[in-house]
This record gives C-alpha cells, sequence and structure tokens, in this order.
C-alpha cells in the first residue's frame, strides 16, 4: 500500500491536538475548567499533539 | 443543548481527514481484490485495530454503557467471557482455513468446504442482516441527535425547522459513508476504521478518567453503587442473586459459547479484516492483536454507565421505587424515556423507565467543556460511521462474489465486478436508509427481523466447528443442521418466556412451557438448544451421507492441513503465545472484579 496510515492519523491528532491546546490557553478559563478545576482542554490537548507527533515520526521513519 | 465554534471544527477536522483518505486510497484500487480485500496486503496491527472498530458501532458503544447503568460491571461478560476467548480461538485455530483456502468470503469458504446451498443460505442471509443492521445504526444515530437538539442551532439559522435533523443526520452519515467506501473501498473503510478507533479511545478516555477522578476512583464508585452492580461473578451461582438473571451455566454456555463464537468466529464483517491482511501469520495475528485493547474496553464503554448512575440526580428529576417498593433509588444523571408527545413511558408496573441510552451523552454533557466535548461526540459519531462502513464492506463483497457472480453473472470480467462492487456499495447504503425509515414507522417489523436473524445466527458456529475440524461433515448434513438449527431456536422461543413479559415477540407464541428469570437468560438458552440441534443433526445426516475424499479437502480441514510454519518468527508473533497471553491477562481481569 502506497500510504502508511499512520501519517493521517498522526496529522489529525496533531490539528486537534493544536485546536484543544489553543482553546485551553487563549479562551477565558472559565470555559475550560468545568466541572472539576482542571483546564482539561489544556491537558488533553498536550496528549493529542504528543501522540500525533509520535505517530508523524513512526509513520515517516518507515516511508522514508 | 449547542455546540461551539471549537465543537465543531474538531468535527470538520474529523470529516476531513476520513473524506481525504478516501480520496488518496482511490488512487490504488486498480482490481476487485484491491477493492473487496485491500489487495491483502495490510500489516496485521492496521487489521487488529480495524477488527475491533467496524462492530464499535453504535450498538456496542451506546448499547453498553446503558446496560453498564442498569445491570452493572457484570455486563462485562460480553467482553471477558464473550468476545476475548473467541477471538483467540479465532486467530490461533480457524485463520489457516479462512486464510489459506483463499476463500474470498466466508460464505465462500462454505462452498469450497461445503457445497453451494450452504453457501447460499449464510450468503443471503447475512446480505440482509448487514443492510439492516447498518440502517439500525443509521436510524440509532439520527434519533441521538434529534434527543440531544445538536442541531437545532445551525438548522434555525438555515431557517429549517427541528424536524428536520433526524432526515439530515440519516442523509449526511449516508453520504459520508458512501463518498469514502464507494472511493476506497475495504481499504478506505479499514484506514478509516483505524483512525476512527484511536478517535473513540481519544473521545471517551477524558470521559472515563474525570468520571473516576469525582467518584474517588474504583473504590469510590463502589461505594455508592448497590453491591450486585460491582461484582462480575459473585452472584452468578443462581439466575435470582444477579442482575443478569442468568445463571453462570447459561451465561457461560450461551453468551460465551455459542454466541460469541458465533459472531467473531463466523461473521465476515470481521473475519474480512482479518483476510486483508498480507500473509497467513499476519491474518492470524489481526484477533489477537485486537483482544489486546478489545479486553480494556469495558474500562471505556461500561463504565460510563456505571458512573452515570452513581452522580447525585439533577433537582426535580424523578424517583424510581426500587421492586421491593422500599428505597427510592434514582437513576444519577440518566433522565426518563419520552414518547412522542412528552409524557413519560411507564413499564407493566407503573413506574417510570429510564432512558438508558443517554447514560454516555448524559456524561459527556456532564464532565466535558467544550472543546473536549466537541471531541467526545465526534467519537460517537465515528462509532456509528465505522459501525455503518463495516456492514457497507461486508455487504458489497458477499453480494458481488457469493450472489452475483454465482448466481446472475458468472466468468464476467474483473473490471467489471470491481463496478458492480462499487454499485453494491451505493444500493447497499441506499437500502440501509431504507431500513432506517422502516425503524421509525414500524417498530414491530424490526423487532421481528431481529428476532429471525438471531434464530438463523444461533447454529452457524456448529457447522464451522465441525466443518473445520471433522473431515466426515458433508454438505448435506451442514445444510440440515443449520436448518434444523434456526428451527429449533424457533420452537425454543415459541415455547418460552421471560418472567413478567407477555407472549408474542418475546416468546411463547406457541405455548408457555418454561419460564426464564430474565430475556437475557431465555436468548442465551435459545442459543444454546439452537446450536446443539445444529451439532447433533449435522453429525446425524453427515454419517448417513457420502463423504468428499480427503484430496479436495486439503487446506480447508484441521487433520489434512499442513501446519503453519512459525519457526522463523520471533514469540511474540507467534499465535500460540499471544493467545496464551491474551488469555492470562483476560483471567486477571475476572478475578480484579469478581
Amino acid at each position: 500500500m502506497g500510504l502508511d496510515i499512520r501519517i493521517p492519523i498522526g496529522a489529525m491528532f496533531g490539528t486537534l491536538g493544536l485546536l484543544l491546546t489553543g482553546y485551553g490557553v487563549f479562551a477565558d478559563p472559565v470555559l475550560n475548567t468545568r466541572p472539576l478545576g482542571v483546564n482539561v482542554n489544556l491537558w488533553w490537548g498536550l496528549v493529542l499533539l504528543a501522540f500525533g507527533a509520535g505517530m508523524l515520526h513512526f509513520g515517516r521513519k518507515r516511508s522514508a | 443543548m449547542t455546540l461551539t465554534a471549537i465543537d465543531w471544527s474538531i468535527m470538520l477536522v474529523y470529516l476531513a481527514f476520513v473524506l481525504g483518505i478516501g480520496f488518496v486510497v482511490k488512487r490504488f484500487m486498480r482490481s476487485s481484490e484491491d477493492f473487496f480485500l485491500a489487495g491483502r496486503a495490510l500489516p496485521a496491527w492496521v487489521c487488529g485495530l480495524a477488527f475491533i472498530s467496524a462492530n464499535l458501532g453504535a450498538q456496542e458503544v451506546i448499547g453498553m454503557a446503558a446496560s453498564g447503568a442498569k445491570y452493572g460491571i457484570a455486563t462485562s461478560h460480553f467482553y471477558w467471557v464473550g468476545a476475548i476467548p473467541a477471538m483467540v480461538f479465532v486467530g490461533v485455530f480457524m485463520m489457516p482455513f479462512y486464510y489459506g483456502s483463499r476463500a474470498r468470503s466466508v460464505p465462500e469458504y462454505l462452498r469450497l468446504r461445503f457445497d453451494e446451498k450452504t453457501r447460499a443460505v449464510n450468503a443471503f442471509s447475512f446480505a440482509v442482516m448487514t443492510v439492516f443492521s447498518s440502517g439500525v445504526s443509521m436510524y440509532a444515530m439520527a434519533k441521538l441527535l434529534q434527543t440531544l437538539k445538536l442541531l437545532d442551532a445551525p438548522l434555525a439559522a438555515l431557517g429549517l425547522r427541528a424536524a428536520w435533523a433526524f432526515h439530515l443526520s440519516i442523509l449526511a452519515s449516508a453520504l459520508i459513508v458512501l463518498a469514502y467506501t464507494f472511493l476506497g473501498g475495504l481499504t478506505s473503510a479499514i484506514y478509516n476504521e483505524v483512525l476512527q478507533f484511536f478517535l473513540i479511545v481519544a473521545g471517551f478516555l477524558p470521559l472515563v478518567l474525570l468520571g473516576l477522578a469525582d467518584t474517588g476512583g474504583w473504590t469510590g464508585l463502589k461505594a455508592k453503587l448497590p453491591e450486585g452492580m460491582v461484582h462480575s461473578w459473585k452472584g452468578m451461582a443462581h439466575a435470582s442473586t444477579n442482575p443478569l438473571g442468568v445463571e453462570w451455566f447459561g451465561m457461560v454456555m450461551g453468551l460465551g459459547f455459542v454466541l460469541s463464537f458465533g459472531y467473531w468466529c463466523t461473521d465476515f464483517l470481521v473475519v474480512q479484516r482479518a483476510m486483508a491482511a498480507h500473509s497467513v501469520s499476519a491474518a492470524r495475528r489481526t484477533p489477537l492483536i485486537a483482544a489486546l485493547p478489545k479486553m480494556f474496553f469495558p474500562f471505556l464503554v461500561i463504565l460510563p454507565g456505571l458512573i452515570a448512575v452513581s452522580l447525585p440526580a439533577p433537582k426535580g428529576s424523578p424517583v424510581l421505587v426500587a421492586s421491593d417498593g422500599a428505597s427510592g433509588a434514582t437513576m444519577g444523571i440518566i433522565p426518563p424515556k419520552f414518547d412522542d408527545r412528552g409524557a413519560p413511558v411507564l413499564d407493566r408496573d407503573g413506574k417510570i423507565e429510564f432512558d438508558y441510552d443517554l447514560a454516555i451523552p448524559q456524561l459527556l454533557l456532564h464532565y466535558l467543556p467544550h472543546g473536549l466535548l466537541g471531541l467526545g461526540l465526534t467519537a460517537l459519531l465515528a462509532s456509528f460511521m465505522s459501525g455503518m462502513a463495516g456492514n457497507v464492506t461486508a455487504f458489497n463483497t458477499v453480494w458481488t462474489y457469493d450472489i452475483y457472480q454465482s448466481y446472475i453473472r458468472p466468468n464476467a470480467s474483473d473490471e467489471h465486478y470491481l463496478r458492480v462492487g462499487r454499485m453494491a456499495t451505493v444500493g447497499g447504503i441506499g437500502l440501509s436508509v431504507a431500513a432506517a425509515y422502516v425503524a421509525t414507522r414500524f417498530n414491530n417489523i424490526m423487532d421481528m427481523l431481529q428476532l429471525v436473524f438471531a434464530f438463523v445466527n444461533a447454529p452457524v458456529f456448529a457447522t464451522f466447528l465441525l466443518g473445520m475440524f471433522w473431515k466426515r461433515a458433508t454438505g448435506h448434513g451442514a445444510f440440515t443442521g443449520l436448518v434444523s438449527g434456526t428451527l429449533a431456536a424457533a420452537a425454543h422461543h415459541g415455547l418460552t418466556l421471560p418472567a413478567g413479559a407477555a407472549s408474542g415477540f418475546k416468546g411463547g407464541w406457541l405455548t408457555v412451557l418454561h419460564q426464564y428469570p430474565s430475556e437475557m437468560a431465555q436468548n442465551f438458552w435459545t442459543a444454546i438448544f439452537a446450536w446443539s440441534a445444529c451439532f447433533a443433526v449435522t453429525i446425524a445426516v453427515s454419517l448417513l451421507t457420502s463423504p468428499r475424499p480427503d484430496s479436495e479437502l486439503v487446506g480447508l480441514v484441521y487433520s489434512l492441513t499442513a501446519k503453519p510454519a512459525e519457526d522463523d518468527l520471533p514469540w511474540f508473533e507467534r499465535p500460540a503465545p499471544l493467545g496464551a497471553i491474551v488469555l492470562g491477562l483476560t483471567a486477571v481481569l475476572n478475578v480484579v472484579f469478581w
């Protein structure tokens, strides 16, 4: 197969991670911390970003 | 409720990638084998994750959480007794015949092993069933979006009535799934299933983590729930001492052996994912790799149900009077069911019924801020779509190879079958949409169809077991066995009734000879009777009819097939050690949640 699925997965989670992290940093803190007082958008955004980067890294390493 | 820009952006990013994969993969679709079997070129981990995702449709995500909210952690039997052992069995013992025989579908294996009529029964019932289940999946999704009123704001902006939400969701989901399965066939469906797998985990995991943090972890959750809901095995000795209303033998044999092995080992929807792998050893590893994440899915889909009922109910919610009439338990944040006129639905005893299907959506709204909420809802949509696409790709293959090529037009060019496959994709989705609308109008027809499928499915595992492991089994034997098994299932259903139900769709339509403590117990025992009838009749008729010569059965039957060589593989790529690890871990989970 000409397409390594890890590349689109990495790209999608990278994009989603950026969106969530950005929202977590820039949006009104009241919006982000509901209901347990943790900025869950920021933290989960960073997790997705790391996962996306990992997928991209391994996908490209094998295709190269 | 309304979504904000961040939620919609997340949903759009997902849709863009799903369609994008379809367009990119289209370039690699040259032959019918590319389209229907992904060119048999995919790595095991990709097939394995697709193997889980294809099954992870509406019924699974919504239904398992609903069952968790209703029955508690005992719902995990569907995984730890049901799915996992069956997945190990299909990988270690059955896959060499599916993959090794070069059959292109499960019905085609039946033709190679038995005969034309046995294949026909399996192919036709499977084709109807897939269309029906993708229709039901579509219906469930549209209904859910309507209940949550997610589309009301955008519809109002367009000047449309809120009632259009239902039609819009059906149309949109049909078009999206059509686009990517039409373009890229099985490869595109499998690639998207892998994407959807990760998305489902990414969307639901924060929900479970937040829920557990809020309720004080498993210990805290246990303290808030009744004893019966937090043990999976304690109380299984008798039907009356556990929430499922079934005793251990009926559960282990009916659910664990007959129903789960019947589904995971013979349903082409899942087996097709393994057949797309690049080699026989990768195909065997597919269900085993799938089993590793699968065994932890109860935490993702059942636990939210438990968390939802453990939370304090919002002010003004109705109070459920327990069956003993004493305690005024509420159902946590699960709302009551309403009928079309907005009145609460009452059961036969006049008690309020709760809409357990809303356990996951309610929990999403309760815990997640905008942003993660969008991700959670996207995960829900992804699960609906992967379930639908799984059905559609299995349908177009069985239609093209097992029905069209076999009975309508054999000996056409490969290009012709590729074109027919694409048309079958359109036709299959069209029929699913029709099925979704039938479901809205005629609930009884759907209930009846579901019942008929249950009768047809219950005996199949006996046929495959005898076919693969007993070379003396004959085509006449298999066919009469299947028919007798289905009749036995129908007869058993017609003669028994779950406690508290009226005769009719629930059973007892012949006469009531036996009462089961619950519907689940009746289902499991129907399956046990069907399987036993099929097993016995297949053996009896096989012994009376003439067997096929051994030379025709090479590669199709265990005793006549060379064991696949795997000495050059490292131990962690060999099916037997992998299977042992999977079973060991599953045993540990059973003990932990005993």
